[in-house]
């Protein structure tokens, strides 16, 4: 068995008025280091199957098709084998 | 000349302006309106496709980006490919970007709010199947209803949208001027709605429907309604 894990964000060329509030927030908290923050979307699938190699190509296509929009946002993911529960 | 045009009307599950936009067709426009299952494989015969507001799948993942995967897409792309009208009226349009039948993405309104109220925008551009009985440049008042209507294309393609004159509206004040403030969700260029290339398929955010009958307080909706039936039963004697 294999698992994905996948994080989906705004391109950082376009503005993410979600991070930008929760920044704002943790300013007003005190946590006057921050200095910046990008929300996302986090996915994690597990894909019954043994190949790294073609899980990572399925989960390529999945997020180019799917799970991002390529006009707005960008993805990175890793793949691991695991044993089945 | 044919009286009537053929409407169908896709149900998502989730859409919920999809009554409103039967009733409106048949009740006030006196046209001939079905209902499309997002589960169909073909929409049948019809002359204009509608893709309602709502919100389909519960606006999981991105707005649109599930439905656009529903059966009926498919034979919806074939439609427009070949020249069928297509009307996406708000999570509609966002379907309709989903689906790459318009350029650009819709994301989340700058100001992180759901604006639910009455907009001006600007016809931009009149030469078009939806907006033939408009002037250009005329303002319409219209109501808009959405989370993620912000209008995103980067600069390049938005040169290409100004160059082709694919805009079609733009958030505007009363008199017509496009500003910062009559701008409700950060748009770029305060862009409302936009046509594809072809001139057949339109996405807007503002919601005609809500606003085609005097007892709703304002009929600015109808004239895009009237100009699709207008242009279309035209074409159709011009041909003959």
């Amino acid at each position: 068995m294999i698992k994905a894990k996948i994080i989906v964000k705004l391109k950082n060329t376009i503005l993410d008025p979600q991070g930008k509030t929760i920044q704002h927030a943790l300013e007003t908290l005190g946590y006057k280091e921050i200095e910046s923050l990008r929300s996302g979307k986090f996915f994690e699938i597990n894909l019954n199957m043994d190949s790294e190699e073609k899980a990572k190509s399925i989960v390529d296509e999945i997020c180019r098709k799917i799970l991002s929009n390529p006009v707005t946002e960008e993805y990175q993911f890793t793949v691991e084998k695991i044993t089945k529960l | 000349m044919p009286s009537k045009l053929k409407f169908g009307v896709v149900v998502f599950p989730g859409s919920n302006c999809d009554y409103d936009t039967y009733f409106v067709l048949e009740k006030i426009f006196n046209q001939d309106v079905k209902f499309i299952w997002h589960k169909d494989r073909s929409v049948g015969d019809v002359d204009v496709v509608i893709l309602p507001g709502g919100f389909s799948y519960g606006d999981y993942l991105r707005p649109g980006a599930i439905a656009r995967f529903s059966p009926i897409m498919e034979d919806i792309i074939r439609f427009a490919n070949r020249g069928g009208k297509v009307l996406g009226i708000c999570n509609g349009f966002q379907v309709l970007v989903e689906a790459g039948l318009l350029p650009g993405a819709l994301l989340r309104n700058s100001s992180l709010r759901f604006v639910c109220k009455y907009v001006y925008v600007r016809v931009e551009n009149n030469d078009t199947f939806f907006t033939s009985l408009c002037d250009e440049g005329e303002v319409l008042k219209l109501p808009i209803a959405h989370g993620d209507g912000n209008y995103y294309v980067d600069d390049e393609t938005l040169k290409k949208l100004i160059d082709n004159n694919q805009i079609v509206f733009r958030y505007c004040d009363r008199y017509g001027n496009v500003t910062e403030e009559s701008n409700p969700n950060g748009s770029i260029y305060n862009i409302a709605g936009v046509i594809n290339e072809e001139g057949n398929v339109l996405g807007m955010m503002p919601h005609p429907e809500r606003c085609s009958e005097p007892v709703l307080g304002c009929t600015d909706g109808a004239k895009i309604f009237n100009s699709l039936i207008h242009s279309l039963l035209f074409t159709e004697e011009f041909f003959k």
